[in-house]
Parts: structure tokens; C-alpha cells; sequence
């Protein structure tokens, strides 16, 4: 005998004790401390900061543990924590001329002031399991001591291009950009607001597009004009002061492409640049970033609109959000039955009509 | 919970909410854009009804939460649970006592009255989005009043099918005006829309915020020949015997077995209440019976 289904509350409190008796996992095995997660697995903890939106490595450490490890969910407790936090005020742009740059290269000159810093890249490493790895408590090796990089020692590769006239140059502007965390998004959203987007943007999406204009999609082959990881001093004006103090330093990682350009009836032939800058480590993500812009600004630069996707914006930004993605994705688990109901009935009628239409031929 | 705001929102917020929710007022049926906040649960479990709301509430009001019409489906349970944690407010499942009714998929079969505010999640907002899937373009169409497309739509689902086939979320006309989506409503509920409570449309991942104001036309699409049928499963509920509420089709046993009972749980229990019977109520013990 069917009773109207009750106890959704108590599924859900038994469920969520079940989750975290989950998450824990076997407790013979020791629990992951925060500084564990933050320090060991750095790389997933800066990804969490850069689409969340939010600089702070312990608590996106504390994020990923929370989810299990799950990104999106990881992203998405930091957003939701974030929301909430006041406006206290807007930092000065930071200088990333100025970085203490532990990894900076450049694929389009052989060398350059400043010179060529690998840092700690998987870049040239053999990707075979390291099994000495599953011993714990190996001492680990040190890095050779290498000279601090010296804020200011490493001027941008562009700005070489710049000098002589061959890349176009960035109009600047003091204007104070739009905030998509506080706006609602409206077409055309405008460069400032596409980079905004693009950097809190779900890397594997960001990293798609890229590789579609790569392949063909909207085609302009770029080059990594210089690509710098490291951290810059945060500034804020403090109004009680009258001048901006520094207030913390993030680390960033930034990407100038330069792209080929054969010039339009407007423009003479020249580069062009494509702009990616991410919170952390994640080159993938800033170099996916500035191809996506640079695709993005067709219009701008006076090219043709190839109808590829990576070039249509309300497509990429309306899309680039992996927790808009998931909640709206996901959402098609809960219950539907109001409207499968109707579904049924309309099918059910539209099939009688037709029973009745085919017996009409027959006879 | 002595962290957050009273209905977890800061005021600003609240504020930049309620300005929406009056211009939604003031241009029935026209989307306005709101910049929506990041909610503490996902995008698509109702952020955007869950931000009206907190804008509604106040402390001296009476909430109920209903998802597929019933108070008790997980959601629901979730969401009227967010409410009493962060606003502290009371909670009912009977609507009548309620003052600020949250929903998901249904409007409630007892007829709303002047005091009460129907508040709706909304997946999209726009009922020209399966036409057209550009924002840009459909805020064009809107403007200009440019509603050929979804009469054709219309038209060729006569033309290919014999019925309009689409059974939720059916396209109205309000106040004249602007073609709106009512959410995902079965058609059963268009009728109701015309009503004396505020409805109040929440899209947290889109952005927009509408509304009906009380008592406003609205005019669900249709053809002379072809007129608007708000159609239901042709059965009584089997626990309290109505003819007039929606229905929902549940799988009783192996053999497929079928009973349909109220899709809002508090109408029927309602009624059960008041003594009425349907086709599997359980039967009264025979001293009960008078």
C-alpha cells in the first residue's frame, strides 16, 4: 500500500553522516592535515583559488578536503564562502613587470634580458611513475640554491616588440572595471569583463577552446611571447593614509602571446597579443586564457568572424563557469515528476490520436 | 548561525534584490537582470527563488517550501530548513497559513489571497530560449514585441502532432504584453496564474528576476481553433477522491500497477482531513465507523 513518501529529512541528515564517515575514509590510515594538502598538493590547491575567485591557500586546502577531493565541489565551497565576505575596498593593479619570477620563459627569442628561468616545471620530465615516491619519509633531495630573482631584473618580452612598432599596443585606460561577482552579465561584455570571466573559468573548458583554434576553429597561430610565474606585492591605498601600502603578495601566472597579424584595411601588418594571468601555478590555464582572448578579439582587430565557437562570446562566457555548468547539469536529478507527468499524459494523448487516425486508414 | 545576515543575504544585497523584484512589479512578465549572488547550495536547486525570498522575509513571517507540490520531497525539506537555520522564521506546510510560499514545479490548488507571496525557482527565464539561444537576440525579440517564432513553434506542433506539445513551462502572454515563462508549471497550472497573491520569478544561474503582480491578465498562448487546454490526468486521486487537483502517477508493484494521488500533499491530506475517501484510502476500522 503506497503511503505519501515522508522522512526526506531524516534521508538527508543519515545521508550526510554517511558522507563524512566516507570522506574520512579507513581510519587505520592517518587523516590529511590541511598544511599536508596545501604544501603536498599545491597545484590542485592553486587551481581551487584561481576559479573560485579567491586567494587563500588553507582554506582551499581545507575546500579540497572537505570535498573529498572533488574540484568542482572544492571551487565550489570557496565561492559560496566568498559571496559573503564584505567589500572592504579595491587593491592598486598589481605590477606583474615587477615579479619575483621563479619560472619565466619565452618561445620567441632565443634569449632575453632577464634570461630564461625553467623553474619547477614537469616541462622535460619523463612522465614514469616514481615509485620511490610510495616510500614515506625519504629525505627529500634540495634544489640547487639559485640566485633570488630580482623584482624588476625581468622586463616584458612585448615591450621589446612594442619599441619597434611590430605588436599592436594595448590602449590603456584607468577606468575601474566592471565586476561580474557584482553585476549581472550583459552582451557585449567588453574585454575587462571577458578576462574576468575567463580567469575564474573551468580550466578544462578554457583549455577546449584554445585548443579548437588551434586546430582550426577560428585559426591564429600564437606564440608564447613570454609566459612568468611568481609572486607580486599586493598594494592598497588606505584612504586614512593617502597613500597604498602593501598588504600581502598572491602568486600569479601570467601569458603574452603574440599572434600573426597580416593587417586589415585599417591596421598596417603587425602582432597582435592574446592576454591569460591566473592565481598560482597554471600555465595551461593562462596560455588557454590568452588564446581564448586573443580569438575573442576578432572584432576589435577588424578580422572576420568565422562563426567559430571560440569567437562567439556570449557562447564561450555563458559556458566557461564550472559551477553554473554543474548546478544546472546536475539539477536534472532532483525530482521532475510533476512535469514527466504532464509529459506522459501529452504522449499518451498523441498516441491515441494516432491508434485512431491509422484505424480510420485501415478501414 | 550568528555569522550571517537574518535570511543569510547582506542588506545591500537584499536591497539590490528588492529593486528588481519592484521593477519586475512595475513591467509584469519583463525579465530583469539581477546580479545574482553565489548561493550556498548549486545553481539549478532553486538559488534564484531562494534570493527572492530572502529579500521577502521578515521575521514575522510564515514560510512554506514546496518542490513537485509537496513539502516533504528532499528539496523542499532543504530549502525551508536553510530558512530556519539563517532567518529563524516560522514554518508551516499548510498553505493557508503560509505567508511566503517558496515553489518548484507547482502552484498550490487552495487559491492564494492578497497577503501571500508565491515565490517560483526558475531554470530559464526565457521562453523564447529553445527558439533562439542567444540572449542577445531574445532581448531584441522581447523588446520589439517579436513573437512570430513561438507561434510558428506552436503552429507546427499542431501541424505535426495534432496538439500543442508542450506540457510545462507553457509560454503566457501577461498583461498584454510580454510572453513569459511561468517555470516549469504543468499546463494544469497556467490557469491559476491569474491570482491575488505576488508572484515573484527567481533565475539565480541567469540572472533574472520577473514577476506577476496581483490579479494581472495573463493569457496562456494558443490558436481560435486550437484553445489553450489545461489538461490532467483524467482520474481521481486515489487517497481523497478529488476530480479538480493535479495528479501524480505512482508505480505500486511489480505487475506495473498504478493509483494516482495529489501532487500537493497539503491539499490532500486537507481533504483527508475532512473526510474524503479515494478509490485505495485505507479502510476505517469498523467501531470507527459510524
Amino acid at each position: 500500500m503506497y503511503v505519501a513518501v515522508k522522512g526526506g529529512e531524516r534521508a538527508i541528515d543519515n545521508a550526510h553522516r554517511w558522507l563524512a564517515e566516507e570522506r574520512r575514509g579507513d581510519r587505520e590510515v592517518s587523516e590529511l592535515t590541511i598544511p599536508q594538502i596545501r604544501e603536498q598538493l599545491s597545484l590542485a590547491v592553486q587551481r581551487v583559488m584561481a576559479e573560485g575567485s579567491l586567494y587563500d591557500p588553507d582554506l582551499a586546502a581545507l575546500a579540497m578536503k572537505q570535498a573529498r577531493g572533488d574540484m568542482i565541489e572544492a571551487i565550489f565551497l570557496i565561492r559560496a564562502y566568498r559571496t559573503t565576505l564584505p567589500r572592504i575596498g579595491h587593491a592598486a593593479p598589481v605590477e606583474t613587470g615587477s615579479m619575483a619570477c621563479d619560472r619565466r620563459i619565452s618561445a620567441t627569442f632565443k634569449d632575453v634580458p632577464g634570461g630564461q628561468v625553467l623553474g619547477p616545471t614537469f616541462d622535460y620530465t619523463h612522465r614514469l611513475l616514481d615509485f620511490a615516491l610510495e616510500a614515506e619519509g625519504l629525505k627529500p633531495e634540495a634544489a640547487p640554491a639559485t640566485a633570488p630573482a630580482h623584482a624588476g631584473d625581468m622586463p616584458r618580452v612585448t615591450d621589446f616588440l612594442n619599441q619597434d612598432g611590430l605588436i599592436q599596443s594595448e590602449t590603456p585606460s584607468d577606468d575601474t572595471p566592471p565586476d561580474m561577482t557584482r553585476q549581472p552579465m550583459e552582451y557585449p561584455a567588453g574585454r575587462p569583463l571577458r578576462l574576468q570571466a575567463l580567469t575564474r573559468g573551468d580550466e578544462g573548458f578554457v583549455l577546449s577552446m584554445a585548443y579548437s583554434t588551434q586546430r582550426g576553429y577560428a585559426k591564429n597561430h600564437p606564440f608564447v611571447g613570454e609566459l612568468r610565474i611568481g609572486a607580486v606585492a599586493v598594494q592598497m591605498k588606505i584612504p586614512e593614509l593617502g597613500f597604498a601600502i602593501e598588504i600581502g603578495e598572491v602568486t600569479l601566472t601570467e601569458c603574452e602571446t603574440v599572434n600573426q597579424f597580416t593587417g586589415s584595411k585599417t591596421e598596417p601588418a603587425q602582432f597582435t597579443r592574446g592576454y591569460g594571468l591566473v592565481f598560482g601555478q597554471s600555465e595551461r590555464k593562462a596560455i588557454s586564457m590568452a588564446l581564448v582572448d586573443r580569438a575573442l578579439r576578432w572584432e576589435e582587430l577588424g578580422e572576420d568572424n568565422l562563426g567559430a565557437p571560440a569567437q562567439d562570446e556570449e557562447f564561450v562566457l555563458s559556458h566557461a563557469d564550472n559551477i553554473q555548468a554543474t548546478g544546472f547539469l546536475e539539477h536534472i536529478k532532483l525530482p521532475h515528476y510533476v512535469d514527466f507527468q504532464s509529459e506522459l499524459e501529452l504522449v499518451r494523448r498523441i498516441r491515441a490520436g494516432t491508434e485512431t487516425e491509422k484505424k480510420e486508414v485501415a478501414e | 548561525m550568528t555569522d550571517y545576515n537574518f535570511a543569510y543575504l547582506d542588506e545591500q544585497t537584499k536591497r539590490m534584490i528588492r529593486r528588481a523584484i519592484l521593477k519586475g512589479i512595475a513591467i509584469p512578465g519583463y525579465q530583469v537582470p539581477f546580479a545574482a549572488r553565489e548561493m550556498p547550495m548549486p545553481y539549478g536547486w532553486g538559488t534564484g527563488g531562494v534570493q527572492v525570498s530572502a529579500a521577502c522575509l521578515t521575521p514575522d513571517d510564515t514560510f512554506k517550501v514546496i518542490d513537485q507540490g509537496a513539502d516533504d520531497t528532499t528539496n523542499a525539506v532543504s530549502i525551508r530548513k536553510f530558512f530556519q537555520r539563517t532567518a529563524q522564521v516560522a514554518t508551516t506546510e499548510r498553505t493557508r497559513e503560509a505567508t511566503v510560499i517558496q515553489t518548484r514545479h507547482r502552484i498550490p490548488e487552495e487559491p492564494l489571497t492578497e497577503d501571500q507571496i508565491l515565490v517560483y525557482q526558475v531554470p530559464i527565464p526565457e521562453p523564447l530560449r529553445f527558439l533562439e539561444p542567444r540572449e542577445t537576440e531574445t532581448r531584441k525579440m522581447h523588446s520589439l514585441e517579436e513573437y512570430g517564432l513561438m507561434h510558428v513553434k506552436l503552429y507546427e506542433d499542431i501541424a505535426r502532432h495534432g496538439h500543442i506539445a508542450t506540457s510545462y513551462a507553457y509560454p503566457v502572454k501577461v498583461e498584454g504584453r510580454y510572453v513569459m515563462d511561468p517555470s516549469p508549471i504543468p499546463k494544469f497550472d497556467n490557469p491559476k496564474l491569474e491570482m491575488a497573491a505576488i508572484q515573484l520569478f527567481g533565475a539565480g544561474r541567469e540572472q533574472r528576476i520577473y514577476a506577476i503582480p496581483p490579479f494581472t491578465k495573463v493569457v496562456s498562448l494558443d490558436f481560435e481553433d486550437h484553445p489553450f487546454d489545461p489538461s490532467k490526468a483524467d482520474h481521481p486521486c486515489d487517497l481523497c477522491g478529488s476530480e479538480l487537483s493535479y495528479l501524480d502517477e505512482v508505480i505500486i508493484d511489480d505487475a506495473g500497477g498504478r493509483m494516482f494521488v495529489c501532487s500537493d500533499t497539503d491539499f490532500c491530506a486537507g481533504r483527508q482531513a475532512e473526510g474524503h475517501r479515494g478509490r485505495l484510502s485505507p479502510q476505517p476500522d469498523a467501531e470507527t465507523t459510524p
